[in-house]
């Protein structure tokens, strides 16, 4: 056993193309997983950039519609499973074990394809956009019967792209369960675990609990639109509203599978620069759990508008509301972190700020959206777009940056350029608030969502959006500048990177040596 | 392997998650059968009123619309009735196939307010067929239908929507297959 031991902690990183491709090792896959979800970012962007590019004038101009509408679908599909989820698995797979003392993740093998398959799944989904007839073009939600009676035969490679996809969260999921639960230190008993871990863990199950029913959806569209099924066909005995029960079933979880690892991050940096404890750690846990729990029985409050009962309409918009007690919670919770706190405001911490001022803005706009009355005039305008711009933009991506300069340091083994990073930060923030705020008062107002054209009264503030949208995503090539900087070189970061900083990936030297904790370490 | 067990559990939620996705299919329609949400009314031969109200009178009003250019034109000859409850009515609809080609019609019902499609019973309809129709072939359909005498007194008036979809293409399809299998069975008999 010891002589194992001792082989493996000599071991470095095997060179070239394949270390990549067959790595085990929970460090390279974090960084292949956060390395791939940066690309999806930007090719993502770059669709939203169209968008804007045609939305920057009333009329049609660049794009035709029928683009237009596969620009936002794969834009939203692109954001949600190759941006934002692939960053959080990264995350976890990086530090997760470090930060629980485990050598790398239970089923490393496993491991290794769950991130592998994933660029071929994006490979098919970019794919059918260069084919004749185009890709999906239904909206990332792919409702019946756009996707099922009014779409092309490029829907297959849609929906397998997106069982790929899932089959690959699946597989994460299980993971970082198997990981949490049999892998920690001896010690590390469940309420000492970092929030960062427990958030996750929890998201973990959610994905086991919806990913599936989201394979079960598509599958049902392959079979209703290639072999002649009928469950969401009217005319065959079907019903295309059960659709959308179905989507949002997992639908709704999903929102909180990209907004809780975000709540753990914020949860870690926040205590970090206010050098004091966090504030409540127990309620926080108490608190994921339980938006979790309700994440289950809210999903019609996509549907209000579907034609569902009063009593349906009022139990929905209850339990929605019921979700702002934990969130609220959480958010009080990070506000008296800080409170009296000896606060430094290092770029980390300044996205961990913004976050919790940007996000709870998303949290109210979601809080008038489930008034049920309201809501039928919100519904599937800008003002939606908004919402889900502030709780995903300003809220999920915020926290990925807030992370990615947190623990930027301790992967490359060198500080990044402060002074790029700033200026990433302040361009960032203001141009994202160019960007979507305005669409509170356009969608108010009653601009719908996925539409190429608009009237004109919609024409100046959606030029001042589409200048705002500009400046977002050229801000974020400063991103990539000051990543491709710090893996180049930079100041040489010691072991513990910030001086508040607590948890055991700081007790490792920095770059983080390829093994870490081939014994565990002790807990005190 | 020490994870092997938990790894065995977390593979068969994964399972079971996906096969509740198809159990939601059954699911959603006991669920609406059971509450009564969703407008669906039923598409099996109701049986006959025992009583009828004297003292009350609902209005039941009529609409059709053709999916997705269905090639059909269908008309209640008369567009609204008012009924007691319980008691049968019968209401003609003139059937029209528009397009030069042999069609087959189906007609979906649907009952607004929703909570009063339950109470709306059908004795005979043609939406329980399916309806083949010749190239601009002209039909007249009987829908027999009451209202049951426990429909809620706050509903006055209820419509009936058709929703009329084309289903050539799926019929063909499965046509071949029928008539073959027909083919075999000779004790066969058409009633109309």
């Amino acid at each position: 056993m010891s002589a194992i031991v001792e082989e493996h902690s000599h071991h470095t990183a095997p060179k070239g193309l394949k270390r990549w491709l067959f790595t085990t090792n929970h460090k390279d896959i974090g960084t292949l997983y956060l390395l791939f979800s940066l690309t999806m970012f930007l090719i993502g962007g770059a669709m939203a950039m169209v968008i804007r590019a045609e939305l920057f004038q009333p009329g049609l101009q660049l794009v035709d519609p029928h683009f237009f509408n596969q620009m936002t679908t794969v834009h939203g599909l692109i954001m949600v499973f190759g941006a934002v989820m692939p960053a959080f698995t990264g995350l976890a797979n990086w530090m997760i074990p470090m930060m629980i003392g485990a050598p790398d993740m239970a089923l490393p093998r496993m491991n290794n394809w769950s991130f592998w398959i994933l660029p071929f799944a994006f490979a098919i989904l970019l794919m059918s956009l260069f084919l004749e007839g185009g890709g999906p073009a239904f909206g990332w939600t792919f409702y019946a019967p756009l996707s099922t009676t009014y779409s092309n035969d490029n829907t297959a490679f849609f929906v397998f792209a997106i069982h790929i996809m899932g089959i690959s969260s699946i597989m994460g999921a299980i993971n970082v369960i198997v990981t949490i639960v049999n892998l920690r230190a001896p010690g590390m008993t469940w309420m000492k675990l970092p929030l960062f871990v427990w958030t996750w863990l929890i998201t973990a199950f959610l994905l086991i609990a919806v990913m599936p029913v989201l394979a079960g959806a598509v599958t049902m569209v392959l079979t209703d639109k290639f072999f002649g099924t009928s469950f969401f066909d009217a005319a065959g005995g079907g019903d295309p509203v059960m659709f959308q029960h179905i989507f949002w079933f997992f639908g709704h979880p999903e929102v909180y599978i990209m907004i809780l690892p975000a709540f753990g991050i914020i949860s870690t940096i926040v205590p970090a620069f206010s050098r004091k404890k966090l504030f409540g750690y127990a309620s926080m846990v108490y608190a994921t759990a339980s938006i979790a729990l309700l994440s289950f029985v809210v999903w019609a409050h996509h549907m209000f508008t579907t034609g569902m009962p009063l009593a349906g309409e009022l139990f929905f918009m209850y339990a929605t509301m019921l979700i702002s007690v934990p969130t609220g919670v959480k958010v009080f919770n990070w506000v008296a972190t800080m409170w009296r706190g000896a606060i430094s405001f290092e770029v980390p911490m300044l996205f961990a700020i913004a976050f919790i001022v940007l996000f709870t803005i998303g949290g109210f706009s979601g809080l008038m959206l489930a008034i049920t009355p309201a809501d039928f005039q919100y519904h599937d305008t800008y003002f939606v777009v908004a919402h889900f711009h502030y709780v995903l933009v300003t809220g999920a991506v915020f926290s990925i940056m807030a992370a990615a300069y947190y623990w930027l340091p301790k992967w490359t083994g060198h500080m990044f350029d402060i002074k790029l990073a700033k200026f990433h930060f302040w361009l960032s923030l203001v141009s994202v608030n160019v960007l979507f705020f305005p669409m509170h008062f356009v969608g108010l107002a009653g601009m719908p969502r996925r539409i190429p054209d608009y009237a004109l009264q919609f024409a100046d503030f959606n030029a001042i959006i589409s200048i705002g949208g500009f400046a977002f995503g050229l801000s974020q090539l400063l991103f990539v500048a000051v990543v491709y900087k710090c893996i180049k070189g930079g100041e040489q970061a010691p072991g513990k990177v910030w001086d508040g900083a607590e948890g055991l990936e700081w007790k490792v030297p920095s770059p983080a040596p390829y093994h870490t904790f081939s014994t565990p370490p002790e807990i005190k | 392997m020490q994870h092997g067990r938990l790894l065995k559990k977390l593979i068969l939620l994964t399972l079971g998650m996906f096969a509740f996705a198809f159990a939601l299919v059954p699911l959603y329609d006991v669920f609406c059968d059971v509450t009564g949400l969703n407008g669906k009314p039923s598409m099996e031969v109701a049986k006959q009123s025992e009583s009828i109200a004297q003292s009350r009178q609902v209005d039941v009003s009529f609409t059709t619309h053709s999916q997705s250019q269905a090639p059909f034109k269908v008309d209640a000859v008369e567009h609204s009735v008012s009924v007691q409850p319980g008691k049968l009515t019968d209401v003609k609809f003139i059937a029209k196939n528009l397009s030069g080609s042999e069609r087959v019609l189906q007609a979906i019902p649907s009952v607004s307010p929703g909570k009063a499609a339950k109470y709306l019973h059908k004795m005979a309809c043609f939406c329980f067929d399916q309806q083949p129709m010749k190239g601009k072939e002209e039909v007249e359909f009987v829908l027999r239908f009451y209202v049951d005498t426990e429909l809620p007194s706050d509903v006055e008036e209820l419509t009936l929507s058709y929703t009329l979809f084309d289903i050539t293409e799926r019929v063909s399809k499965q046509d071949s297959d029928r008539l073959s299998m027909l083919a075999a069975r000779e004790e066969f008999k058409y009633e109309p």
